[in-house]
């Protein structure tokens, strides 16, 4: 083999007593990682070729297949990992930049990991979610600061546009392009049917959805992608898209193969013109004009609907909050920096942005100081896995969360982290009718409604054992949660005390 | 009556009906051991032409050709559903000639098989349906008699 070569990360392991030669993992793989020998009547596979996706893994009738880490191993080395040296190699032979798919996988902390939620015992009852209700809706937007009156005494009602969730989660932006018609179409009805939302991303709504409108939050991105009045009027709220967690700071870029006939249309660019969304938004270089874009937006939906400001989590995330906060934006969305991505640069989603825990708590933080805390509600998201994640963002000062690399997980994703192929075995990040078409909206928002569900479950468990019946009395309360092993800088930026104290 | 329906639209081309319908009609416990070097003779077959695919099976007909062209009863409509006495049939074939469907094929010991909505064999529900990894086969009632 030439110096070029790379051994390939995966090995198929085929039980040849079980297989069957049905030949459905040949079938299933847009990788082309499988053949059938018709000679020898026998499954030939090409490793090389190998993302992991389990696909054929998933579906081979027999379980006659599995697909295992190679070892073949270069020498052992701390620094330079067999990554790193792979990763040398790779761009060695192209040159070009690394690009990586889905969040940053690396070892890096996990702080809802390190929190601890509290529970009731003797002094104070927990309650009972089967047997006594429970509130799990929350309303995002502008708070009123006081009750106020009017001459007669009469309270004055008039709240500025909310958003109402049954839970205080949403699908958080993922564009039409970036996955397929039929994911847009899982996750818009299982949102429809979980009465939250769900986010365009920047794409625009295919016209098929128009009629999910209340539950969809509509998005403006740097690139303006499908953006016109009607869209605008479609949803139940426009995001201003700032940044996201995986790529803070870079624009998009979904290539033109990927924009085919819907695609195109819906974002209103032609067939095959790469769709570029710039670094920055080229008329906001400040927070005076980010404040345009909020009203213009406002404006052009007559006041009804909240308008969302979307940053990554960035080092001086809490200053920028602030800003945000007095823009005259309703809700400010907060994504960390293990938050996913079709596409993004590997060094840029591996090493750039900070952790939403730390993020989140500091914003709350300094909105409290500050006395805007009202002004905005916050949506936090990159990398909520579980209830308890939601829980512990709630505890330490989240309206709501936006879960995205989850909602995907329930549709099939198998993370393997290759979006960017556009090969996307499961029908989820791909553009290929042969590929779209495995992914049934029927199956997956089924699979969608019920993962929420379960969510929903657990966390009035958890409530309920904290004795908190109502989801907004446990935003902020940090009290709820300790941490483990953490030193006291991390406890001082999470607000939160230590296990044992 | 419960028919299985294909939706074109959802069908992947993953052949798995007919592993499955090959299985659940072997009488055996274990699809290595039913399937394995053995060439499968399933009730249903996916047509697969021009990225175009969809599983096909009896339609269970109300007004049934191949029972009317059966000389020898083997081919019945019992509650709807077209049954096949093996022991009945004399191999004729005239059955698979008639069939618009192409649902009645030969079972390699000189008889005819058709499906029988996995009613007859220890599934108990269509196999093909239960295997189905996209729902492109439904069982269910259409309100067709």
């Amino acid at each position: 083999m030439s110096v070029e070569f790379i051994y390939p990360e995966f090995e198929v392991v085929r039980n040849k007593d079980r297989c069957i030669a049905c030949r459905v993992c040949e079938r299933q793989c847009a990788n082309e990682v499988h053949k059938y020998d018709k000679d020898r009547g026998v499954l030939i596979s090409d490793e090389s070729k190998c993302v992991d996706c389990q696909r054929c893994v998933s579906l081979c009738p027999t379980r006659a297949l599995k697909i295992i880490k190679s070892d073949c191993t270069l020498k052992e080395n701390a620094n330079w990992k067999n990554d790193t040296i792979k990763e040398i190699y790779k761009q060695a032979n192209s040159g070009g930049v690394l690009l990586s798919s889905m969040g940053n996988p690396n070892p890096l902390p996990v702080y809802w990991d390190k929190i601890l939620i509290n529970a009731s015992q003797v002094t104070n009852p927990p309650i009972d979610p089967l047997r006594e209700p429970m509130e799990t809706r929350v309303f995002l937007g502008k708070k009123n600061e006081k009750v106020t009156r009017d001459e007669n005494g009469n309270l004055k009602c008039k709240l500025p546009p909310q958003i109402e969730l049954s839970m205080p989660v949403m699908f958080s932006a993922m564009s039409y392009g970036s996955i397929s018609y039929n994911a847009h179409e899982s996750l818009a009805r299982a949102a429809t049917e979980l009465g939250i939302l769900y986010n365009t991303g920047e794409g625009g709504l295919h016209e098929d959805f128009y009629c999910y409108g209340e539950n969809t939050i509509v998005q403006v991105a740097s690139g303006r992608f499908g953006v016109h009045k009607d869209y605008l009027e479609a949803g139940r709220a426009v995001e201003i898209k700032m940044g996201q967690g995986a790529k803070p700071g870079i624009g998009g870029h979904l290539p033109g193969t990927k924009i085919v006939g819907d695609v195109s249309r819906t974002r209103m660019i032609p067939e095959g013109s790469d769709a570029i969304s710039p670094a920055p938004h080229h008329d906001i270089y400040s927070i005076e004009d980010l404040r345009q874009l909020v009203f213009s937006l406002k404006e052009a939906t007559e006041y009804k609907k909240p308008v969302i400001v979307k940053v990554a989590a960035v080092h001086n995330i809490a200053a920028i909050a602030s800003g945000i906060a007095r823009s005259g934006a309703d809700i400010i969305a907060i994504d960390g920096f293990r938050g996913g991505t079709g596409a993004a640069p590997t060094r840029i989603r591996d090493n750039v942005g900070i952790p939403i825990e730390l993020a989140l708590a500091s914003v709350d933080q300094r909105l409290r100081d500050e006395g805007i805390r009202n002004n905005v509600s916050l949506v936090v998201g990159g990398s909520i896995r579980s209830a308890s994640d939601v829980v512990k963002a709630i505890a330490l000062g989240a309206d709501a969360c936006y879960v995205a690399t989850a909602a995907l997980l329930a549709l099939g994703c198998h993370l393997c982290r290759t979006c960017q192929t556009g090969k996307c075995n499961w029908g989820i990040a791909t553009q290929r009718p042969d590929l779209v078409k495995r992914l049934n909206p029927n199956v997956g928002s089924e699979r969608l409604v019920r993962l929420m569900t379960a969510w929903k479950h657990e966390i009035k468990e958890l409530m309920g054992g904290m004795g908190i019946n109502s989801i907004e009395a446990l935003r902020g309360n940090r009290l709820m949660l300790r941490g483990v092993g953490l030193n006291t800088r991390e406890l001082a930026i999470l607000g939160i005390s230590h296990a044992g104290e | 009556m419960k028919r299985v329906y294909a939706d074109e639209k959802w069908c992947i081309g993953c052949h798995l009906c007919e592993y499955n319908c090959a299985f659940a009609n072997s009488g055996c416990d274990d699809m290595v051991k039913a399937l394995k070097d053995k060439e499968i003779r399933p009730r249903i077959c996916v047509e697969d032409r021009d990225k175009i695919t969809y599983a096909v099976s009896c339609r269970h007909c109300e007004d049934p050709i191949c029972v009317k062209s059966c000389i020898s009863g083997a081919l019945q409509k019992h509650d709807g559903m077209i049954t096949i006495d093996q022991d009945k049939c004399i191999g004729c074939l005239t059955c698979i000639l008639v069939c618009p469907y192409g649902a009645v094929s030969e079972n390699g010991t000189g008889v005819v098989q058709k499906c029988e909505l996995c009613l007859e064999n220890s599934c108990g529900e269509p196999a093909c349906v239960k295997g189905c990894p996209n729902r492109a086969l439904i069982y269910e009632e259409r309100g067709e008699s």
